[in-house]
């Protein structure tokens, strides 16, 4: 075990376990927003420098301050580390840059983007950004391109977290998209437009942190905050089957997975589920999904659900009622 | 003239061959610690050497070496960083190409005392003429038992590849390096683990530039103390400088560590003077990524003393009025060079070759482009300096690797030392001459 | 366009060349066949020269897509028969590598990045080449053209055009 101070307050956390994973556990504001990282993704993090922190003390045995802000995803702790996130300006200064970086050339589109809503990077930018832009150049921009019949890639909003990569990587057998080109002109894209078919591919849209991938089943059906999400699941054979049902009226208008805090899905869903199940008799609805990330889209949630006869309640989830709230 | 350890021998007619290497005393550091059979050994005599990194960062060699794990039943790798694409910087392909068996010495040497028994030599994609002068040279020291299976009858074994790279200076930085020699795009990788723990194939492995690893030779024939007798300080052995920009006599030197900067540029054993008579304006002295400074500061410290060639001496004064020895990429500029054009032509290099991986860097370093450019034809502003200033200081070190670092610290510098000269394009574009124009900034094609 | 297919000799040197690499890492061989490729298939990648390196290394084709767009001696669209490659970086821009560079496109009629309608040449500036110390410099295929002057310039271009001399540089060199 190993003790570290984030922001004044300590915690015991496992050997191995990273600053930012620490601050989780902590909670609230110590908490580093994190754009590229993503616990089920091996190797990701370390790209955004949206987490960076800066170490005070190195640990117990070597107290000496590390020489530069580090990225608390890929960074683990040591005891007797202190480290300041909130409470250092100087890394609320480097934070607001690296917030004015990942806008510099994103389109600014959100009235028009499917991510509106829950958007990491409209959170972070009103939480962390600074008012206005000081980029006066023409921005870059690419071509949409469709990766498959489900998927559509809008690369001019990508802040390239390489995390769809590793999605493809890690979790299909087949990659037919990455990284192309180099610096600036970097894009996500597919090796001369081949299509994306693959049992996961889809998950690529979850772990997305902004609206580059996007459902095309879903695309300007709504927007995100006339959605109710509702947690449901069902027996297949490929993935655990829970998920999130996004609703409008009586209409399942898109399926994700079930995200945490952080939009971190807790399983990974197959393209089964996710695009081919839009129907409430396709599901076993669990209840309301508890949404509790700080966005926007909490804010704007209406509250007219789905009829009660479709709701199949839990039997094994004592205590929670779902009709009541969906009678009101 | 000072004293030689590595190019002492470089006139000798046919130096590049084997057998007239081999005539002048070449492969007796293998001979060596073949006999002696004790890698420790060599490696405690480089510790003592004092040889500090000659890619550019001057990192201790010797401590770098003792770092390396050695798990049983492991793989562990030599690879030589051959990539020198630091603007300004042509010492490792004068060395590769007229004496290549110097490098390849040093390449069995050090991969003996590493216990490396495969090893690599990641030349620049560019350098593709120099990459078949090596693999002549490896191939004649194969062929007189040099390499291969039991060297020498000693039982070691050690097979020595040169990989090719393609058009990338990230390349250079060592964690790119094995990327791009694992055959993959050249990202450097975050660290932690460091390659001298989970480097090449993600076993233990050791990256040094040419000239160190050229500089083992002498360090195990004549033992890690005379080298160390040799320059001041810290700064211990000679150091190749790649002299370009507007002097007398542009190329490679090397010099006893010490030699005053002042001597190195007026004096006919080196630089031979400002081209034209002209007045010196400034300096770059380790290649494109160190601070540039205005002449005063080059030739003396801020405290009034000579400057001299060392790590140290350079250094001198921080940032505020020092630079770096660097990768040792020494380009002088004449009063007539324009500071800005100069700076914009740097800052084009680093968003060029950003690897595009983190934000700060990918989105940075074309942003300080694009704002060099409006300057430098007549648009800006005060508040664009200032702008440049901040974008900068929201680079350095909030990357992945140094290239961050690079790419802002000559921005600063500049605008450091020359602020007038900025304003000067800012009040006065009519008096901004020889903006030329050639076409356009990038490859058409790239756009 | 030429046949995508290595001849029997060039396929030898391929193996040879994987064989370098611990088993499994044969992958370290992709930069090294890539430009085998290039040099093979008159001087660029085709998406069918990527695909066919990728079955090679029995690799993804996007692998070696990801790879090839990263590198930017890599051409991913057809080029001249003489690729010139003017270095505009530090030095050399210190030491008039603009007026080199106006002086070829004025000559070819092409800006950098273009290729003449005739096919013969393509004009790219490049970063420093690490020749800072022979300044001005530029290279065509694996050959350095150093301390250059206007007049060596159009010596060489009209070498290039009797010559009708192809770039495409490491054929011969990278096999021999
Ligand atoms: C952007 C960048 C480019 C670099 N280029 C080179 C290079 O071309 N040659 C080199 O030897 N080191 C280069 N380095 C330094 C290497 O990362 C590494 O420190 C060096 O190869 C270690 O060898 P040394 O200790 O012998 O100097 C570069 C570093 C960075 C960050
Ligand atoms: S600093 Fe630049 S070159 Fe280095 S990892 Fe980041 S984007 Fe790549
Ligand atoms: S979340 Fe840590 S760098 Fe992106
Ligand atoms: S600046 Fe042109 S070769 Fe170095």
């Amino acid at each position: 075990m190993a003790k570290v101070t984030i922001d004044d307050i300590t915690i015991e956390v496992p050997d191995g376990t990273t600053i930012l994973q620490a601050a989780r556990m902590i909670g609230g504001h110590v908490v580093p927003p994190a754009m590229c990282y993503y616990t089920k993704l091996k190797t990701s993090g370390g790209y955004c420098r949206t987490c960076l922190v800066k170490v005070e003390q190195g640990s117990e045995k070597d107290p000496r301050p590390m020489p530069k802000p580090v990225a608390s995803c890929r960074t683990t702790v040591m005891d007797g580390m202190v480290v300041r996130n909130t409470t250092s300006p100087e890394i609320q200064e480097a934070r607001a840059g690296v917030v004015e970086f990942l806008l510099l050339n994103h389109p600014l589109d959100c009235p028009i983007c499917d991510q509106a809503g829950e958007c990491h990077l409209q959170d972070l930018s009103y939480e962390h950004g600074k008012e206005g832009t000081r980029f006066e150049f023409e921005k870059r921009t690419f071509d949409k391109i469709d990766i498959g019949e489900k998927i559509q890639l809008h690369m001019t909003r990508c802040i390239l977290c390489y995390r769809c990569v590793k999605v493809a990587d890690q979790l299909t057998d087949e990659r037919v998209h990455g990284v192309m080109n180099r610096g600036e002109v970097s894009e996500i894209s597919t090796y001369i437009e081949k299509a994306i078919e693959n049992d996961f591919s889809g998950n690529m849209i979850d772990v997305c942190p902004v609206g580059a991938l996007t459902d095309k089943t879903f695309r300007f059906k709504s927007r995100v905050w006339y959605t109710k999400p509702m947690y449901a699941h069902r027996d297949c054979d490929k993935c655990s089957g829970k998920t999130t049902l996004w609703y409008q009226g009586e209409d399942v208008l898109r399926v994700t997975g079930r995200k945490d805090v952080y939009g971190e899905v807790e399983d990974f869903i197959c393209n089964t589920c996710r695009f081919d199940k839009k129907l409430t008799k396709d599901w076993v609805i669990e209840g309301p999904a508890e949404i509790d990330r700080h966005s926007v889209i909490i804010q704007n949630h209406t509250e007219k659900l789905i009829p009660k006869e479709q709701v199949q309640i839990l039997p094994n989830l004592p205590g929670v009622d779902f009709t009541k709230k969906i009678e009101s | 003239m000072g004293k030689k350890l590595l190019l002492q021998n470089i006139d000798v007619p046919g130096i590049n061959t084997y057998e007239v290497y081999r005539k002048t005393g070449g492969y007796k550091s293998v001979e060596k610690v073949l006999e002696q059979k004790n890698p420790d050994a060599i490696v405690e005599e480089v510790k003592k050497s004092g040889l500090r990194g000659r890619g550019g960062a001057g990192f201790p060699t010797g401590m770098k070496w003792s770092f390396l794990a050695k798990p049983e039943g492991v793989a562990r790798y030599l690879v030589c960083n051959a990539d020198e694409s630091e603007p300004g910087t042509f010492k490792d392909r004068y060395l590769m190409e007229k004496i290549p068996h110097l490098l390849i010495e040093g390449m069995i040497t050090s991969s003996y005392a590493l216990g490396a028994n495969t090893s690599f030599i990641y030349i620049r994609g560019e350098y593709f003429y120099v990459l078949r002068i090596l693999e002549k040279a490896i191939k004649e020291a194969y062929e007189n038992g040099w390499l291969g299976k039991n060297i020498k009858g000693s039982g070691y074994n050690l097979d020595l590849y040169v990989q090719v790279g393609a058009g990338a200076y990230i390349c250079g930085e060592e964690t790119a390096l094995l990327e791009s020699l694992e055959g993959k795009r050249g990202n450097p990788r975050i660290k932690p683990p460091f390659p001298a723990v989970a480097g090449l194939y993600g076993c233990p492995t050791v990256v040094n530039n040419v000239e160190t690893i050229a500089a083992v030779v002498p360090i195990v024939n004549d033992g890690g103390d005379a080298y160390a007798a040799v320059g001041v300080e810290r700064s211990t052995g000679t150091k190749l400088i790649s002299a370009s920009g507007h002097i007398n006599k542009p190329g490679v030197y090397e010099i006893e560590m010490g030699v005053p900067v002042e001597e190195f540029i007026y004096s006919d054993e080196y630089c031979g003077g400002i081209k034209n008579g002209k007045k010196l304006k400034a300096v770059v002295a380790g290649g494109s990524s160190v601070p540039i400074l205005p002449a005063d500061l080059i030739l003396k410290t801020a405290a009034g003393n000579p400057r001299l060639m060392t790590y140290e001496s350079l250094a001198d004064g921080g940032f505020a009025t020092g630079t770096m020895l660097g990768s040792g990429g020494f380009i002088v500029m004449d009063e007539t060079t324009s500071i800005v054009k100069n700076l914009w032509n740097f800052s084009r290099f680093y968003h060029h070759e950003s690897c595009g991986q983190c934000s700060p860097c990918r989105e940075g370093t074309g942003w300080m482009e694009k704002i060099l450019h409006k300057i430098l034809h007549g648009h800006g502003t005060i508040k664009d300096i200032d702008l440049l200033w901040d974008i900068q200081s929201k680079i350095e070190g909030k990357t992945i690797c140094p290239l961050g670092d690079a790419a802002a610290w000559p921005v600063a510098s500049a605008i450091r030392h020359f602020r007038k000269e900025f304003e000067e394009y800012v009040n006065n574009p009519e008096s901004i001459q020889d903006v030329k124009h050639y076409f356009n900034v990038h490859n058409v094609a790239e756009a | 366009m030429k046949n995508i297919e290595f001849s029997e000799e060039t396929l030898k040197t391929i193996r040879e060349i994987i064989n370098r690499y611990p088993e499994g890492k044969h992958k370290s061989a992709l930069i090294p066949i890539l430009h085998i490729a290039q040099s093979e298939f008159e001087g660029w990648l085709s998406p069918e020269a990527m695909s066919y390196v990728a079955e090679i290394l029995n690799i993804e084709p996007v692998e070696v897509f990801e790879v090839a767009s990263f590198y930017s001696m890599f051409n991913l669209k057809p080029v001249g028969k003489c690729v010139i490659e003017v270095c505009h970086t530090s030095s050399c821009w210190l030491m008039g590598a603009e007026d080199v560079i106006n002086h070829i496109g004025k000559r070819l009629g092409i800006k950098p990045g273009q290729t003449t309608s005739d096919g013969l040449f393509t004009l790219k500036t490049v970063e420093c080449l690490g020749s800072c110390g022979t300044a001005p410099m530029l290279m065509v295929g694996a050959d350095f053209y150093e301390n250059l002057t206007l007049e060596k310039v159009d010596t060489l271009i009209d070498a290039c055009k009797s010559s009708g001399k192809s770039s495409s540089y490491l054929v011969d060199k990278m096999l021999g």
